[in-house]
């Protein structure tokens, strides 16, 4: 009688032992050497924690004596948010039919691509940078940057998602003799139009939160009114700030998460 | 009519999916193509409207040349050409009008498409045909709502819509139950004859190829070894078509090339 085996175990990951071991070695090996020769100033630090000590001291309690410009800042806030997501997600629309492969010709396509990698490539603190450098401090600036930035979310996921569509259908319009247009209304468009909401109402929420982030190197709303509380040492104004940003951006997400569902 | 002659269809350099059809389709005569999945039907069917482009040979239309037509020549020409899809192809968050309007799209302008401002009597007909095949009470709803044998019934009336000369159905009845696929095929077989409709259908049922349609052409790997009356079709000739696999045929090729 032969006897069957009753042992198995799941095949390792990577095949080759020395690849194996010689991977892991490395890994370790190069944790080990950065956390020993990263500078930490161990001194500094512990002064640090003092001087936070005092921030944090000083915050409390929150201060809201002055509401109204936090109420301003946030009022510019979202507007620089709900502007450049209507400006991203309009620009994001044909950019992301440029940059699916499955639509455009190549040159068309390689545009589409490289225009939302150059997009995505610096994140918006930078981006805004550049922008208030070129058009000064203010809204302007931070509306022009959280556009480029929807654009490198939008625009790529959207992208992805018409080159994931049925593509029977398009087939179906062009046998119809459907012009170019018509077909992308018709047979693509419906397809992804509940991810193209979900993602606008994503980008929405999105575009809040860094408007705040933003708004930290000049480009308007509460993140600049955040960094004049900061620079003036006014910390239990800051904190007032930052709770008030935490509770938005708890409500604009609650709601967001609801509508989204909804669509899907 | 419709004339294929010398139609070749091969990619890359692989032995050739099509090699060398001729085939004559006329009147309001329903043809069924049969044959072996690979045979080579989906890809006949496709080269008439140019779907896949055929490497050579000729596709006359009613004294339409259409391996030689340019893009937008080809756009238009494929408004007489309708086409009924194995998956139905339907846009699913459209309407049922929407959808069955869509058989009008090369017919109407991108503007009045966007604002669904269809004309008078593209909806006059669109109502005719859906209370024809019987799911006008359907109009306003999405298609993703309806049941396989209605929303096949909507792809039917989407290619109707084109008032095409000829409609070519691509295994119409293959994601269907037996019943409803008997009355797809039923009302394909009645429609040709009511709208005078040559009709070519793929398909792999062949008791059904039987039964609904005048003329059967039976395929296989990329020729057509059966051509005649269904009562024609007999074990032998089924054996024939149905026997072998593609590799049987490879060394023939060779020696052929």
């Amino acid at each position: 009688m032969s006897t069957v085996q009753d042992h198995w175990q799941k095949p390792p990951f990577i095949e080759n032992k020395l690849l194996r071991y010689g991977l892991y070695i490395v890994v370790f090996g190069y944790l080990s050497v950065t956390l020993v020769t990263l500078p930490v100033n161990w001194q500094r630090v512990a002064e640090g924690m003092e001087r936070a000590s005092r921030i944090f001291g000083g915050a409390f309690p929150p201060s809201f004596e002055r509401s109204g410009l936090l109420i301003d800042g946030f009022l510019e806030s979202m507007k620089i948010a709900i502007l450049a997501s209507v400006g991203g997600i309009l620009l994001s629309v044909p950019l992301a039919f440029m940059a699916a492969k499955n639509i455009s010709a190549k040159p068309i396509y390689l545009l589409g691509r490289g225009l939302i990698i150059i997009a995505r490539s610096f994140h918006p603190v930078i981006v805004a940078i550049i922008f208030v450098k070129a058009v000064g401090f203010g809204p302007l600036a931070g509306v022009l940057t959280l556009i480029v930035y929807s654009i490198g979310f939008v625009a790529k996921l959207l992208a992805e998602k018409i080159e994931e569509i049925d593509f029977g259908q398009v087939e179906a319009m062009k046998s119809a003799g459907a012009p170019f247009l018509s077909t992308i209304a018709y047979a693509v468009f419906p397809q992804v139009m509940p991810r193209l909401v979900g993602l606008s109402i994503y980008q929405l929420d999105s575009n809040l939160r860094a408007s705040a982030v933003v708004g930290i190197v000049g480009a308007g709303g509460i993140g600049a009114t955040l960094a004049n509380a900061f620079g003036r040492y006014d910390y239990d104004f800051a904190l007032a700030i930052t709770m008030v940003i935490v509770g938005v951006i708890l409500i604009s997400e609650a709601f967001s998460g609801v509508i989204r569902k909804r669509i899907s | 009519m419709l004339e294929i002659t010398h139609l070749i269809k091969s990619y890359g350099d692989a032995a050739p999916v099509l090699k060398d059809l001729r085939l004559k389709v006329e009147g309001e005569q329903v043809v069924s193509v049969i044959g072996s999945s690979g045979a080579g039907k989906s890809t006949l069917l496709r080269c008439i409207n140019r779907l896949v482009e055929p490497t050579s040979g000729s596709i006359v239309l009613n004294g339409t040349e259409f391996t030689t037509l340019g893009k937008r020549e080809l756009r238009t020409a494929r408004r007489r050409i309708g086409m009924v899809f194995q998956s139905f192809n339907l846009v699913d968050r459209l309407t049922v009008m929407e959808n069955v309007q869509s058989g009008r799209l090369g017919y109407i302008s991108t503007w009045a498409a966007l604002t669904r401002n269809y004309p008078k009597d593209d909806i006059r007909r669109a109502f005719e045909l859906m209370e024809r095949v019987g799911i006008a009470q359907y109009a306003n709803k999405r298609t993703d709502e309806l049941s396989g044998g209605e929303r096949q019934r909507v792809g039917v009336v989407r290619a109707l819509m084109q008032r095409p000369e000829i409609l070519l159905a691509d295994e119409p009845t293959a994601s269907l139950d037996p019943k409803t696929s008997e009355q797809i095929m039923g009302l394909l077989r009645d429609l040709a004859s009511e709208l005078n409709l040559p009709v070519i259908i793929n398909i792999h049922n062949v008791g059904e190829a039987k039964e609904y349609s005048d003329r059967i052409v039976g395929m296989r790997y990329g020729k057509i070894i059966f051509d005649d009356l269904p009562a024609a079709l007999g074990t032998e000739e089924m054996d024939a078509i149905y026997s072998g696999t593609p590799a049987d045929e490879r060394p023939s090729m060779g020696a052929a090339a």
